[in-house]
């Protein structure tokens, strides 16, 4: 309804750009940048742990498909507010993509790092070089298309910045094209992480190869795209001293508990269907984290059962948080636990490979703090002159 | 006993057995091994066993110029059974310096005898290069100059076979500064002869190409250079039993490093393979093993047959490659199978893991307390989004 969308004007925020906190994450982003430089002029090897058996190390398996996943919270808005008309939720959608735009664009430069020969790169993108039936090339331009959609549906906080609101009235006549983009694309793709695995066939454990994969990894997505608005939402609030927005949030979490009950159907019907839950119960280190998995399924579930306890914005933030781990271990769990390749192969990251993906996450929050600052992102905390102030 | 393609050649084996010291198997796959290393067609081991049976036995001449001997030593040392009780027994070898029992004007005269008594008939086989300055003086046999001895036995023969490098092209004599004026025969008569290079040359592609000219009467096919093509229509490196590794990317590096014992491609110490002609990798050489020919035994290939490459380029030089161009990146000679958890990269992770637990203990103690309740949870209509 026309009615329910009504919620602040969002207002930079103003206040310092330095401060102990983010001359620490600008000191971790420069530790990053000085591995990234080592890793450029010395090759890949001097800074990574990959190998041939692992070819795909955390810079592919955090950075990207975790971070990627991580950075679903821009779909989850645009899913809820402009798919399914749910307007009181559209003081998040801004917070939420511009995060997203974020975790996208590092999770592709990261990538671009990670690639041996990366002059090579627009291959991907030239026809003639361009392999077509591959999954990581529907990956690749599935992905760079939605980073550049989600700038585009940014670029009129930009303009409200600027005060180019002509252009920006212009422009909005179009931007359902890109909103419609920003939520067909990763639909595709993040369903396309999940198909790459399927390739592996075998070298993937029955615990998580299934055709289903697409599909797990797309509700999986969604759920921690979710669990990111309300952690976003409250370590924003915590970190910026505002009020925090439980009501809304309160929702988010019961969108939230349908996923996670969705979830947890697709993946146990389909482990009992295939008849693979067998491994499940043989002792070892896959056994242990896939329960430790399910179990991180159980307790934001547990956590959002019941209305009272979605009101608790301790209770949310941690189901967010248990939430969000638990994608990230699924994901750990498809590509390094589930995965063998064969006897004497093996992978940790290095220590200068941690460092370039903690200086991402640096860098990403980073960004974050300052746009919030100088951009109008963030709903004005004081209620704006148009809405009248209620309890 | 004996088999329908035997008696179809009528070839008298016992004669043989006995002329040659050879089984009758033994003998038919020698003539079958000479027709393959040729590339014959079928059917012309069955000619070859009846021309090397009928044993017509041609006359041969054989002069040795500005050379080592090393030529002849090959074809004697060949530890092949009886290859060269093979060859002496196909020709008739009525003049050759390091055989003959004979010496001086005997000897001299015995050639002069064989030459004319098979007029036009006989194979001249030259070793060694022929000194051409200050009108041949560097090289005599018996009073006549090297350049003059080659012209009036070249006169009447049938053909002219230049055995090794020298008497192909120049071989080490004709090395810079070439003191001497050395040339090879085939730019001394300014003919075209039959060239077999090599330092030494295989013996099996000089006994082919004899049988070749005893069985069809006429010599094998040459390329511009005068080789025979069956043996010299390849580059080494076509038929290596090391490419697999070059095509990999796996070179020795030095002698008696790894990739060196595990037999990887030897072009980066130096091997001439990718740019010499000849068909060692396939004939082999040495008759000592299985793998015996200079790059099976681990050394890297010194170009004997080309000119321009043996004696000219160092043979630790980079050959230069005359088909494929290797990738600029190659895989590392050896394969990592990845490092374990390191304990730095093990302490960052978990202080990482630990800041984030903390933090998120912090802040959801914090959510409780501080925070005011939102006032836009419930608020009034706005302007500001159309649906």
């Amino acid at each position: 309804m026309a009615g329910s969308d009504a919620h602040p004007a969002p207002a930079p925020m103003g206040g310092r750009l330095i401060t102990p906190w983010t001359v620490f994450l600008g000191l971790l982003a420069l530790i990053a940048v000085f591995f990234i430089g080592k890793r450029l002029i010395f090759g890949i090897g001097a800074v990574s742990n990959i190998n041939d058996g692992y070819p795909w190390g955390i810079w592919m398996v955090f950075d990207l498909v975790i971070g990627a996943a991580l950075s679903c919270g821009g779909l989850a808005m645009a899913l809820m507010v402009y798919i399914f008309n749910k307007g009181q939720y559209h003081s998040l959608v801004r917070p939420a993509l511009l995060a997203s735009a974020f975790g996208y664009t590092l999770a592709a430069t990261s990538l671009f790092f990670d690639l041996g020969r990366y002059w090579n790169f627009w291959h991907v993108f030239w026809p003639r070089y361009a392999q077509a039936n591959s999954v990581i090339f529907e990956l690749a331009v599935c992905m760079t298309a939605y980073i550049l959609v989600m700038w585009i549906e940014f670029t009129p906080t930009v303009m409200d910045k600027l005060g180019m609101q002509g252009l920006r009235r212009k422009f909005e006549k179009w931007l359902y094209v890109f909103i419609g983009l920003g939520v067909l694309l990763p639909v595709m793709h993040q369903s396309s992480l999940g198909s790459m695995l399927v390739i592996f066939g075998p070298q993937i454990n029955p615990l998580w190869q299934t055709p289903l994969l697409p599909l797990l990894f797309l509700i999986s997505c969604l759920a921690m795209g979710y669990s990111m608005v309300i952690f976003e939402a409250s370590v924003t609030s915590v970190g910026f001293r505002r009020p925090l927005e439980r009501k809304i949030l309160g929702s988010i979490g019961l969108v939230l508990k349908w996923f996670l009950i969705a979830w947890l159907i697709a993946r146990f019907a389909d482990l009992v269907w295939r008849g693979a839950l067998d491994p499940a119960f043989v002792p070892g280190a896959r056994s242990l984290m896939f329960w430790i998995e399910n179990i991180l399924v159980a307790i934001p579930l547990f956590l959002l059962w019941t209305p009272a306890w979605r009101g608790s914005p301790q209770k949310l933030f941690l189901a967010a948080v248990a939430m969000a781990l638990q994608g990230i271990i699924y994901r750990i769990n498809c590509y390094y636990t589930a995965y063998d390749t064969g006897d004497g192969w093996n992978y940790f990251p290095s220590l200068p490979e941690v460092m370039v993906s903690l200086g991402f996450i640096a860098m990403e929050i980073l960004a974050f703090v300052i746009v919030v600052r100088l951009l109008p992102v963030l709903p004005a905390p004081e209620p704006s002159p148009n809405s009248a102030p209620a309890s | 006993m004996l088999a329908h393609s035997e008696e179809e050649c009528s070839l008298d084996f016992d004669a043989i057995e006995g002329r040659l010291g050879l089984s009758r198997r033994d003998f038919l796959k020698f003539c079958t091994g000479l027709a393959s290393t040729m590339g014959l067609p079928a059917g012309a081991d069955a000619a070859i066993a009846k021309a090397v049976e009928s044993a017509r036995r041609p006359s041969v001449i054989w002069l040795h110029f500005q050379e080592c001997t090393g030529c002849t030593e090959s074809l004697l040392r060949a530890n092949h059974p009886t290859l060269e009780r093979l060859i002496l027994d196909i020709i008739s070898l009525d003049y050759h310096e390091t055989l003959f029992a004979a010496a001086g004007h005997q000897a001299e005269a015995a050639r002069r005898q064989a030459m004319a008594d098979n007029k036009g008939k006989y194979l001249l086989v030259v070793e060694g290069a022929i000194p051409t300055k200050d009108k041949g003086i560097y090289c005599r046999i018996g009073g006549q100059t090297a350049v003059d001895l080659l012209k009036e036995c070249a006169t009447d023969a049938a053909a002219v076979v230049a055995i090794g490098s020298c008497a192909s092209w120049g071989g080490v004599p004709s090395t810079k500064p070439n003191p001497t004026g050395s040339e090879g025969a085939g730019e001394v008569l300014g003919a075209k002869v039959v060239n077999l290079p090599g330092c030494p040359p295989n013996p099996y592609n000089l006994i082919s190409t004899v049988v070749h000219y005893l069985t069809f009467n006429k010599l094998p096919e040459l390329d511009a250079k005068g080789r025979p093509k069956f043996a010299y229509g390849r580059l080494i490196h076509e038929n290596c039993e090391r490419r697999a590794h070059f095509d990999a990317g796996r070179f020795a590096g030095e002698f008696g490093d790894e990739g060196h014992r595990q037999g990887w491609c030897l072009y980066k110490l130096g091997c001439k393979g990718p740019e010499t002609h000849a068909n060692c990798p396939a004939v082999l050489f040495g008759d000592v093993s299985n793998a015996s020919w200079p790059v099976g035994t681990g050394h890297p290939c010194i170009g004997c047959t080309e000119k321009g490459i043996v004696f000219t380029k160092p043979i630790h030089a980079l050959a230069e490659l005359k088909t494929v161009t290797p990738p600029i990146f190659f895989a590392r000679p050896a394969e990592e199978r990845g490092t374990g958890v390191t304990f730095a990269a093990a302490a960052a992770l978990a202080a990482i893991a630990g800041a984030a637990a903390g933090g998120t203990a912090m802040l959801a103690r914090n959510l409780g307390k501080s925070v005011p309740e939102a006032k836009a949870d419930v608020a009034a209509p706005d302007e500001q989004r159309g649906g």
